[in-house]
C-alpha cells in the first residue's frame, strides 16, 4: 500500500538526514525535484512532485497583504475575503459547492506580507478539473457586488469589536502599534473600526486590479502530478490575469530610539505581557546565528531558559517564549508571556534580566551545541507532509530565498558559531530600547 | 469570509476538548472522522495494547501512549486531578529526574506534547525513526516509576492555575461553555471541565494526584499507537522489552454513567465583561458507544447524526452557513458540532454570534427553523452527495498527517470502539439515506432535550488609576 512507491518527500528527507551526519556534503537529488519557471505573463511557479498520496495542493500568493493597505487598514483582507463571495456571474453558494462536491478544501488568508489562496483536491481528472476551475473562475473574476461587500465588512466589524475582549488581542495590537510606528506593519491586518468606516467598495476594486497580477503572484504546486500539467494549471491560473507589475518595495522599518512601557487597564485576571523591537527579515545574513541564539533562550518549549526560569522553577506561567519572526521588512522579535495580575511586576522584571544576560552572553556552549542537535534532528520533522512541503516552498518562492534553502538549511545551522551569534545579538538587540506592552488589571486583583 | 470569525465561537470548543501540557498551535487541530487502513496490533501478556501503523512517505515516526483516564474519569472535589498529572508525568522518576525526559526527547531531535481530554490522557514524541527506543524506554518507565515530588507538585499546580485563567477565566465565551456544559449535564460526567474548577485545584494535593497515578497508569489501562517509517515487528519487539516486564493491576471497575432523563428545555445566562454576546445551544444525542450499549439506540443513528452535522455545517456550502450567513444574514459565524468518538452520550451543539443588532432568541428561533426544515423534508440528494465526496476526499488528506492518523486511532481504542471502527465510516456514512437524517433530526432534537446558554455582555470597566485611563500611556510604569 502506502510503502509501495518511495515518494520524492522520502528521498529529499533521507537525504536531510543524511546531511545532518556528514554536513556539507548534499546531493542534487532535492534540486533537480524542485522546480521553478515563470509562466509567459510573469507568475514564478514552484513545482514538487510528490507520490503516493492521489492529491494536490494548489496555492497562490501575493505580495498583496496588510502591508499594502495604504492607511485603509483591513483592506487587503477584505479584498481577500471577497473572491470567493462571488465570481464570474457565479455565487458564493455556487462557488462553494464547485469545491465541495469534488471533495475540494478551499482556501484563503491575509497576512501582513501575503494574501493567500489554494485548494486541496484529489487528482481524478474530472474532480481536479472541477476544483481548478473554480479557483481560476474566483482568482480572476471576482464580482465584488455591493451586498457581499457590506455583509462581509458587517462580519469584519464584529470581529475588531470582538478583539476589545481579548487581552491578549489588545496586547498584540499595542505592541505591533508600539515598534511599527508610522511604518504599514503598525497596523491590524483585521482593521480597525475607523478604517474600516472609510473601506469602500472601489478601493476593492482597485486593489484587486493593482495587486492581484501575474508578476506579483507566486504559485505552488506540490502533489502527485506530472510536470506538464502542473505547468498547464499555472498558466491557467495566471492566464486571465494581467500581468501588471510587482509593487514597490515596503519602507524599511526604523528602529526604535527609545524604551517605551505601556500598560492598558483591563479586567482581567492575568496580566498578557509582550515585550520586543523590530528583529530580522526573510534573507537576513544574520538569520541563522539570530534563530539559533533564539532558540536555546525562548524558542525550545520546556528546554529553554524562560521556560525554566519562569515556568518551572517560579511557576509563573503556563505559556512564555521568545521569537524571531522574520517577514519581508525587519519582523518582530517578541518575548511573552500571561500572568496572574499580581505577580506582573516579578514576570516583568525576570523577563527583562533574562533578556539583558542573553543579549550580553548568548547561549553558552553547552546550550549552543543542544540547540544545534536540536534543530538539526528535528528538521525532517519539518517536512513531512505535503502541507509542509507547501508551506515552506511558499516562503522560499515569496521571499526570493535560494531554491537550495531546504538543503543547506542544515549547513547554514552547523555554520553558526557561539561568537556570531554573540555578536549578532548585540549589533541586532538592544536591551535599552525594547517596548513592554502589559495589558491588565493593575489594582486590586490579587487572583485567587 | 473563513478567516476572522469562526475562531471566536469554535475555538471556544475545541480547545476546550483537549488540553496540552505546551502550547503549540500547530498541534490543537482536533481529529475527525475518516479511516484508512493497514493496522497491525499486538497485545503484550500484561494487557497492554500495540497499535502500528507503517507509512514509509518520511523517515520520521510519531508515537503516542494512550491512557483509559481523563477528565469523565473523575469525581467533584478532584475535578482537574487527570490533567494536573498529566503535568507532572514531564517531573521525573528516579532513573530520569525532572526535565530529563524533554531535555533527551530535544536532544534527539524529536518534539514532544501530552493531552488530557475527557476520555484520555495521552503522551507523544514525534521523532527521527530510529530514535523510536529512546522513546518507548522512557514511557515505559514514567508509567510506573513517577517520583511525584511534592514540592515539584506545588509549583506545577500554580502552572495550570495560570493555564485556566488563560484558556478559561480570561475568555468569555470559554466560560459560557464551561458554564453550558455544567448546566446541561445533570449526572454525566460530562458536566465538570478537564482542567478542573478554580476550587478544587486550590485544595488539590499530592495525596490526590499520587491515588490517580497509582489507579490509572498500569499497562492493562494503556495503548501504544505508532504511526511512521517502522516495521511493526520492531516495533512489537521493542514494546515487548520495555513494557513487558511492568505489572498489570488491577482497574476499578467503571460504572456506565449514563446520563439522567431530561425533563424540559434549560436556560442559563452567563453575564461577563465582554462586547459580543454568543449563543450556545445542545441537543443531548447518543455516540457510537451507545449504540453498544444501549438497546434503544441504532448504529445507523449516530452516522445519521454524522451525516446531519455535514449538512448543517460541513463547509462554506452547508446550510448554517448558507441561510443564516449569507440569506437572512442573521449570523456572524454559527457552527453546528458533533463527536460520535466519546465514551458517554453527548450534546450536539450549535453556536452563533448575531450578526449586527440582531437579539440572541432571533438567532435561536433561525437555528430551530433549520432544524424544523430537515424535520419536515428529508435533505436533497446533491446535499448529501456533498457530505460524503468530503468524507471520502478527506479519507485521502488525512493520510497526508501520520499525528492525525495516530490521533484517530488511539482516540477509538481509549473509548473501547476498537480501531477497526475507523474503517468502517466511509461505507456507514454512505449508507445514511435522507430519511434517516430526517428520523434522527426528529427524534434528538427536542424541546425536552435542549439546553441554552447566552453570553449576555456586561460592560468591560476600566478600573481608573492616575496612570492609565483605558488608553496606551507610553513611559506609564505598571504596579502600585
Amino acid at each position: 500500500m502506502v510503502n509501495k512507491k518511495i515518494s520524492i518527500v522520502r528521498k529529499l528527507l533521507a537525504l536531510l538526514v543524511a546531511t545532518g551526519l556528514f554536513s556539507g556534503s548534499f546531493s542534487v537529488y532535492a534540486i533537480t525535484d524542485i522546480q521553478t519557471w515563470q509562466t509567459g505573463n510573469g507568475a514564478k511557479v514552484l513545482y514538487l512532485p510528490s507520490t503516493g498520496l492521489p492529491m494536490v495542493d494548489i496555492r497562490i500568493v501575493f505580495d498583496a497583504g496588510s502591508a499594502r493597505d495604504n492607511g485603509i487598514s483591513g483592506l487587503a483582507a477584505l479584498t481577500n475575503g471577497l473572491l470567493a463571495e462571488g465570481a464570474g456571474g457565479k455565487t458564493a453558494q455556487q462557488l462553494a459547492e464547485g469545491f465541495e462536491s469534488v471533495g475540494a478544501q478551499f482556501s484563503n488568508d491575509s497576512l501582513r506580507d501575503m494574501a493567500i489562496v489554494g485548494v486541496r483536491t484529489l487528482t481524478d481528472k474530472d474532480y481536479l478539473q472541477t476544483a481548478v476551475d473554480t479557483l481560476i473562475t474566483l482568482l480572476t473574476q471576482p464580482d465584488f457586488n455591493q451586498k457581499e461587500y457590506e455583509r462581509e465588512l458587517a462580519r469584519m466589524k464584529v470581529s475588531v469589536t470582538a478583539r476589545k475582549q481579548s487581552p491578549s488581542s489588545i496586547a498584540e495590537e499595542a505592541f505591533y502599534k508600539a515598534i511599527y510606528g508610522d511604518h504599514p506593519y503598525a497596523q491590524p491586518s483585521g482593521g480597525t473600526e475607523e478604517s474600516l468606516k472609510r473601506l469602500g467598495l472601489d478601493d476593492i476594486k482597485a486593489f484587486y486590479k493593482q495587486y492581484y497580477v501575474a508578476k506579483n503572484a507566486v504559485i505552488i504546486i506540490v502533489g502527485d502530478m506530472e510536470q506538464p500539467r502542473a505547468a498547464e494549471i499555472a498558466n491557467k491560473l495566471t492566464a486571465s490575469l494581467p500581468a501588471g507589475e510587482k509593487p514597490l518595495p515596503l519602507p524599511k522599518v526604523k528602529p526604535l530610539s527609545d524604551e517605551k512601557i505601556i500598560h492598558i487597564e483591563y479586567p482581567s485576571k492575568q496580566s498578557h505581557i509582550y515585550v520586543g523591537q523590530p528583529g530580522t527579515w526573510r534573507g537576513d545574513k544574520d538569520y541563522f546565528a539570530l534563530y539559533l541564539g533564539n532558540h536555546s533562550f525562548g524558542g525550545s518549549g520546556f528546554t529553554s531558559r524562560l521556560v525554566d526560569t519562569i515556568r518551572e522553577q517560579r511557576g509563573l506561567a503556563y505559556s512564555v517564549y521568545s521569537y524571531f519572526s522574520p517577514m519581508r521588512e525587519a519582523g518582530p522579535f517578541k518575548m511573552g508571556m500571561q500572568t496572574r495580575a499580581d505577580q506582573t511586576d516579578e514576570a516583568v522584571s525576570l523577563l527583562k534580566t533574562e533578556l539583558v544576560k542573553f543579549i550580553n552572553q548568548g547561549p553558552t556552549e553547552q546550550e549552543l551545541k543542544d540547540s544545534v542537535d536540536n534543530v538539526v534532528g528535528s528538521f525532517p520533522l519539518n517536512l513531512d507532509s505535503n502541507s509542509k512541503l507547501l508551506g515552506y516552498f511558499a516562503m522560499i518562492g515569496f521571499y526570493d530565498l535560494p531554491k537550495d534553502y531546504l538543503q543547506t538549511f542544515v549547513a547554514n545551522i552547523e555554520a553558526v558559531s557561539r561568537d556570531d551569534i554573540k555578536d549578532a545579538l548585540k549589533r541586532r538587540l538592544h536591551a535599552d530600547k525594547m517596548v513592554t506592552v502589559i495589558v491588565g488589571s493593575s489594582i486590586g486583583n490579587s487572583g485567587e | 469570509m473563513r478567516i476572522y470569525i469562526s475562531l471566536i465561537v469554535i475555538a471556544t470548543i475545541v480547545l476546550g476538548a483537549v488540553l496540552f501540557i505546551f502550547k503549540d498551535e500547530t498541534l490543537q487541530k482536533s481529529a475527525s472522522n475518516q479511516t484508512s487502513t493497514g493496522v497491525q496490533s499486538y497485545q503484550l501478556s500484561n494487557g497492554m495494547k500495540i497499535l502500528v501503523l507503517e507509512n514509509h512517505r518520511a523517515p520520521v515516526v510519531v508515537s503516542q501512549v494512550w491512557y483509559k483516564v481523563g477528565g469523565s474519569y473523575e469525581h467533584d472535589g478532584i475535578t482537574g486531578v487527570s490533567h494536573v498529572l498529566e503535568h507532572m508525568m514531564f517531573k521525573g522518576t528516579p532513573r530520569h529526574p525532572s526535565g530529563e525526559f524533554s531535555e533527551i526527547i530535544a536532544a534527539n531531535g524529536g518534539k514532544e506534547n501530552a493531552f488530557t481530554s475527557k476520555d484520555y490522557t495521552a503522551y507523544f514524541q514525534r521523532i527521527s525513526s530510529d530514535k523510536l527506543p529512546i522513546c518507548i524506554e522512557m514511557e515505559a518507565d514514567r508509567m510506573v516509576n513517577l517520583s511525584l515530588e511534592e514540592d515539584e507538585f506545588i509549583k506545577e499546580v500554580e502552572v495550570v492555575k495560570e493555564e485556566r485563567r488563560l484558556r478559561t477565566d480570561d475568555k468569555p465565551t470559554s466560560l459560557t461553555f464551561e458554564r453550558f456544559n455544567a448546566a446541561a449535564y445533570a449526572n454525566s460526567p460530562y458536566r465538570r471541565p478537564i482542567i478542573g474548577w478554580m476550587e478544587d485545584l486550590d485544595s488539590m494535593s499530592i495525596d490526590d494526584l499520587r491515588h490517580w497515578y497509582r489507579t490509572w497508569y498500569a499497562p492493562n489501562n494503556a495503548t501504544l499507537v505508532v504511526v511512521g517509517d517502522v516495521s511493526a515487528d520492531d516495533v512489537f519487539s521493542l514494546a515487548k522489552q520495555y513494557f513487558g516486564p511492568l505489572s498489570a493491576v488491577e482497574l476499578p471497575a467503571t460504572k456506565p454513567r449514563y446520563e439522567a432523563e431530561q425533563y424540559g428545555t434549560q436556560r442559563i445566562s452567563v453575564q461577563l465583561p465582554a462586547k459580543i454576546p454568543t449563543l450556545i445551544m445542545g441537543y443531548k444525542t447518543p455516540v457510537l458507544k451507545s449504540a453498544v450499549s444501549e438497546k434503544s439506540v441504532e448504529k445507523w443513528e449516530v452516522y445519521a447524526l454524522e451525516v446531519l452535522s455535514g449538512l448543517l455545517d460541513g463547509g462554506e456550502s452547508a446550510r448554517l452557513t448558507r441561510n443564516l450567513v449569507r440569506g437572512k444574514q442573521l449570523v456572524t459565524s454559527v457552527g453546528a458540532s458533533y463527536n460520535p468518538y466519546a465514551l458517554h452520550e453527548g450534546l450536539f451543539v450549535f453556536s452563533a454570534i448575531p450578526a449586527g443588532d440582531h437579539a440572541i432568541d432571533v438567532l435561536e428561533f433561525a437555528i430551530k427553523e433549520e432544524i424544523k426544515a430537515i424535520q419536515d423534508n428529508p435533505p436533497a440528494q446533491d446535499e448529501l452527495d456533498r457530505v460524503i465526496a468530503q468524507v471520502v476526499a478527506g479519507n485521502v488528506y488525512e493520510q497526508d498527517s501520520s499525528f492525525y492518523q495516530a490521533m484517530q486511532i488511539g482516540i477509538l481504542e481509549t473509548v473501547g470502539l476498537g480501531w477497526q471502527t475507523k474503517d468502517e465510516y466511509i461505507e456507514q456514512v454512505k449508507a445514511v439515506t435522507a430519511e434517516q437524517v430526517q428520523q434522527v433530526a426528529i427524534k434528538y432534537f427536542t424541546a425536552k432535550n435542549l439546553t441554552v446558554a447566552v453570553l449576555d455582555p456586561l460592560p468591560i470597566e476600566q478600573k481608573k488609576t492616575p496612570a492609565s485611563s483605558g488608553k496606551p500611556v507610553a513611559g506609564g510604569r505598571h504596579g502600585q
